[in-house]
């Protein structure tokens, strides 16, 4: 039989939802921030923990969050996952991790992922550095960090990172 | 992706698409259906009360009981059952220009099915009127094989 004599069996049914998303005022300035290389947060008032990026309000305390507060661009993996299953829009080569990293003088940890590393050797509480795009690339995008990639420091134990788990 | 945000003042907004390319099984009936379909023909299925639905279905709606195993073919002219005016086609519709959405009776048909109507203008459109579908040339078994439904000359 023919390909064209084989009967029906499946129809491409694709859905596709086209939007507009606006990052607001806090996640732009964030963004602007990462355009000139620099991670800013913002910490909470009442609480005084430190989001990044930036949403402009503390989840918790339910509060519009003011404070901007620089970042260092070094953290702490406080999770990991390890992409094997391939999938439209993603252009790093598989296997990768997949990784929370929580910048230093952060409280929520950042969603990014790490090269330069065997996968084995990705582990909770491992230190991490971000690499970024060369100057005259940077954007204000997230996409401005490549990666992040180990750093010789010792590991975070894990009752400091408790919290962000 | 950089290159597509938008620095509205202070504010970023970058466009954000979100998209799902499902392929979905149709089974034996309407899989039947859209291999016709490929091969320029419209079938139903006849009930056991001998009426005939088109798009033809595992069971009768009506009854609850399974459809028979035999197929008619139908069309390809049909009547206009109900139809609703579409003044500005979104991206995906069928037809760039104003079209109908219409449920069509096929003749032979005792069910109507749904398809895009070309009128052209909303004046020439009737319940009622009768219509004959547009093939496209190259048919892969699906029901945009079927551009959409014309006026019948």
């Amino acid at each position: 039989m023919s390909e064209e004599q084989k009967p029906v069996t499946s129809i491409k049914t694709p859905m596709r939802l086209e939007y507009r998303y606006s990052a607001g005022i806090a996640t732009s300035r964030f963004l602007h921030g990462i355009a000139q290389g620099k991670i800013l947060g913002q910490r909470c008032p009442s609480c005084k923990k430190v989001y990044v990026p930036p949403r402009g309000s503390c989840p918790r305390c339910a509060v519009a969050t003011e404070e901007e507060v620089e970042l260092s661009d070094k953290g702490t993996i406080t999770t990991y996952a390890i992409v094997r299953v391939p999938s439209e829009n993603i252009d790093v080569p598989l296997p990768f991790a997949s990784v929370h990293v929580l910048l230093d003088g952060a409280d929520l940890p950042m969603f990014s992922i790490v090269q330069e590393c065997p996968l084995e050797k990705i582990r909770f509480g491992m230190r991490v550095q971000a690499v970024w795009v060369p100057k005259e690339e940077l954007g204000p995008t997230l996409q401005s960090i490549r990666y992040f990639k180990p750093i010789d420091e010792p590991d975070v134990p894990a009752d400091q990172l408790r919290e962000t788990v | 992706m950089s290159a597509t945000i938008r620095d509205e003042g202070e504010i970023l907004t970058a466009p954000h698409v979100l998209e799902y390319p499902y392929r979905r099984s149709v089974g034996p009936v309407l899989g039947r259906f859209f291999t016709e379909m490929r091969a320029g023909k419209l079938v139903g299925v006849r009930t056991q009360q001998g009426r005939v639905l088109v798009p033809p279905q595992e069971y009768d709606p009506e009854t609850g009981a399974a459809t028979t195993s035999e197929f008619v073919e139908v069309g390809p002219g049909g009547v206009v059952t109900t139809w609703s005016w579409v003044t500005r086609p979104r991206a995906k519709q069928p037809l760039a220009q104003p079209f109908a959405w219409a449920l069509i009776k096929l003749d032979g048909a005792d069910t109507a099915m749904l398809h895009a109507v070309d009128a052209g203008d909303i004046a020439r459109m009737r319940t009622g009127m009768r219509v004959v579908p547009r093939w496209r040339a190259e048919r892969e078994g699906h029901i945009r094989d079927i551009e959409c439904f014309e006026l019948e000359s």
